[in-house]
């Protein structure tokens, strides 16, 4: 009896020690889950980058609140997504799940989020499914709907006034979903539509049948390696001069520019961020991107570094209080700043934003990268909207 | 789609199909004897490719010179494929193929993550030598590309140096002997433990040509072997296994029927099908083309084309 005494006020003279203001401060934990290995690993480097650039601006606190993130590498591969997952709500107990990469895998992995009542943050991964019947309040997608970037492009074909095109993508449901988003703005002929195997390597066969068929401009969406080894052997096959290529922001960013190099000079592509964005944030993101990580930031690690924004803003807006999910969810949809300046969200979670126009150019220095041309739309929000059941989110 | 099927077109297609296929040959040449002779299922055959392509990648701009650079890469990496005989597959000869998947796929393991250490995630710029990046005039109505002649040019003279090398010299009688009998041709006094090293090397060296020569079209990025692997296990599977003649025509066999596949098959079926039922099987089709191919020659011959074991 005595000694259990004791142990309480030892305890209680140890509690008032170690807090002497009170409650301890929670720890915020992030499970961010990416694919780090394999082909697109850039993609998933370049978000986490970009996040945790984010995390040191705001002093290691989101919120006001200290962070701890968790990362664990997904492989491509849905079913270890799954386990990482499934590990971090169990025994991390995290409280916000971000960074997939591919929709393949974030669809396998969402409802097991959102059924623990988490908020998934998704700085890449937009698949339409979210947006429509299936949209959850639990999701939120800081960077675009799947098909934004292809639909900017199919509406720049269009008002360039290109008579023919030939498109391609790779044969899986984001690749079928691009050229769909492609076709509901560009109103010309397409001469074909091709779709390829997932991961081919060698595209001469395709380039030779582009050759005969003469579009007037062609338009492909290849993410990553395979998006590197359609431009280079498109570059190799001497048509980027003949015929232009029109690409997503995805096919034409930093990590493709590196790997391709020169041919890339004059490429346009739609993206809705841009380097040159003229906002205090965005400048101070890539400029501090690039002293911290010695290149240039693609578009994935802005978004990567709005995820942690958001994370900050909503957490900020419920003052660190993480029962107050509706009001987390409210103050993020409502709008905050971002690389982008300001954006808002529709009540599917996805953003209304701008969308421009970019051109890869040459540097009088050797440097090569991408300089904003121009806005192919405001305000733009994504085709699925109206199918989700949620309510309206209103200021 | 013009109505009639240009012959330049067909021309061209062939052309491509070749060209892949010869670059295949030189990564399945090396997986066919070391699979052949030693009996090693050696997974990280791909890792060797990637790891010519990531060398030659760096070593090209140091020497200034595309030629200079991929030979040095090419050099390096045999001597790595001699390094890697020696202190791990040696290891692996006598256990069953189960260990032997598991070591080499933990080596690619190993590779991924030691190229991603050194260079990095990204894709590194590796690009076409400026001499040969303007198409050249074949005919009238074909122009090709200079660098796709000069892979189709580099495949054939190491395909026919090859069978100079082993149906015309005494190192090449002992792969031949250590393919079909590797217990008799020991006995026969065979010094098989060095034909293995040397094999182990050369094959290792095939792999960098491969990557050194494909780097300027395709990705040279993390895990760039494994997909190619597949292909090549393909290749080694309808020509045989431990046999290079059988490599030779397996490669070709998959690189033109692949592109042809892919080429021609969707025309075809757009004359034959619905539009929306021929925009669906067209791709599936193509993309499984090879693997009916594969299924099909198994059945017909279940060891290959050509067996090394006869």
């Amino acid at each position: 009896m005595i000694r259990r005494w004791l142990a309480g006020i030892a305890a209680g003279v140890l509690a008032l020690v170690v807090l002497p203001a009170g409650a301890q401060p929670r720890t915020i934990k992030i499970g961010f889950v990416s694919t780090l290995s394999g082909g697109g690993a850039a993609l998933g480097q370049d978000v986490l980058d970009g996040f945790n650039l984010a995390l040191r601006h705001l002093n290691h606190r989101l919120g006001g609140l200290p962070v701890e993130v968790i990362v664990a590498d997904d492989q491509l591969n849905p079913d270890v997504a799954r386990t990482a997952v499934d590990r971090m709500l169990r025994r991390d107990r995290v409280d916000f799940v971000t960074g997939i990469i591919f929709s393949n895998v974030l669809l396998a992995v969402g409802d097991l989020v959102f059924e623990n009542q988490t908020f998934y943050i998704s700085p890449n991964a937009g698949p339409s499914e979210y947006a429509g019947e299936q949209c959850n309040q639990f999701f939120i997608n800081v960077a675009w709907q799947n098909d934004n970037l292809h639909e900017a492009m199919g509406h720049y074909a269009q008002l360039k006034g290109y008579e023919t095109l030939f498109i391609l993508a790779p044969n899986y449901p984001a690749g079928r979903d691009a050229l769909t988003g492609f076709k509901r703005f560009y109103k010309g002929r397409v001469i074909a539509e091709v779709y390829t195997r997932l991961g081919q390597l060698d595209y001469s066969a395709e380039i030779a049948q582009i050759r005969a068929a003469r579009p007037k401009a062609v338009y492909a969406f290849y993410p990553g390696a395979m998006g590197v080894n359609f431009i280079k052997q498109y570059a190799e096959a001497g048509l980027m001069q003949q015929i232009p290529l029109l690409l997503p922001g995805f096919s034409a960013d930093a990590d493709v520019i590196r790997a391709v190099g020169k041919p890339m000079v004059g490429v346009f592509n739609s993206s809705h961020w841009a380097l040159e964005l003229f906002n205090p944030i965005n400048r101070r993101f890539v400029e501090d991107f690039r002293r911290t990580y010695n290149r240039i930031p693609a578009l994935y690690a802005a978004q990567g570094y709005d995820a942690a924004l958001a994370l900050d803003h909503g957490l900020r807006a419920v003052g660190g209080d993480l029962g107050r999910k509706a009001e987390f969810r409210r103050a993020i949809l409502l709008g905050f700043d971002t690389t982008r300046g300001r954006v808002r969200f529709n009540k599917n979670g996805y953003p209304v934003q701008n969308y421009y126009l970019r051109q890869v150019v040459e540097l009088p220095n050797g440097e090569i990268l991408n300089r904003l041309r121009g806005t192919i739309f405001r305000n733009h929000g994504d085709a699925y909207v109206s199918r989700c059941r949620l309510p309206d989110v209103r200021p | 789609m013009p109505p009639e099927l240009p012959a330049s077109l067909v021309l061209e297609q062939l052309l491509n199909g070749l060209q892949f296929g010869l670059m295949l040959f030189l990564l399945a040449t090396g997986l066919t004897l070391v699979l052949g002779i030693m009996d090693v299922v050696n997974l990280a055959h791909g890792s060797l490719y990637m790891i010519g392509a990531y060398l030659a990648a760096t070593l090209i701009p140091h020497t200034g010179s595309f030629w200079a650079g991929a030979l040095l890469a090419v050099l390096a990496t045999a001597l790595l494929g001699v390094l890697l005989e020696v202190s791990v597959l040696r290891q692996l000869y006598s256990r069953d193929h189960l260990t032997q998947v598991l070591a080499t796929f933990a080596l690619i393991l190993v590779f991924n993550e030691g190229v991603r250490m050194i260079w990095g995630p990204q894709a590194l710029l590796l690009s076409v030598p400026p001499e040969l990046s303007r198409p050249v005039r074949l005919f009238a109505a074909l122009s090709y590309s200079a660098y796709r002649l000069t892979i189709i040019g580099v495949g054939l003279a190491l395909a026919a140096l090859l069978f100079l090398l082993i149906h015309r010299t005494r190192l090449g009688m002992w792969v031949r002997a250590g393919a079909s009998n590797r217990a008799m041709a020991q006995a026969m006094g065979v010094p098989i433990r060095q034909v293995f090293t040397l094999v182990f090397g050369v094959g290792a060296g095939l792999c960098a040509v491969a990557g050194a020569l494909l780097g300027p079209i395709l990705a040279v990025q993390v895990g760039m072997g494994e997909h190619i692997l597949i292909l090549a296990f393909v290749v080694i599977v309808i020509g045989g296994i431990g046999s290079v003649k059988g490599a030779l025509v397996g490669s070709l066999l998959v690189g033109i029927v692949d592109t042809a596949g892919r080429a021609f098959l969707p025309m075809l079926l757009v004359r034959l099908a619905p539009p929306e039922v021929a925009s669906n099987l067209g791709p599936a089709l193509a993309s499984v083309l090879i693997y009916l191919l594969m299924a099909l020659i198994l059945f017909i011959r279940p060891e290959g084309l050509f067996p090394a074991r006869a």
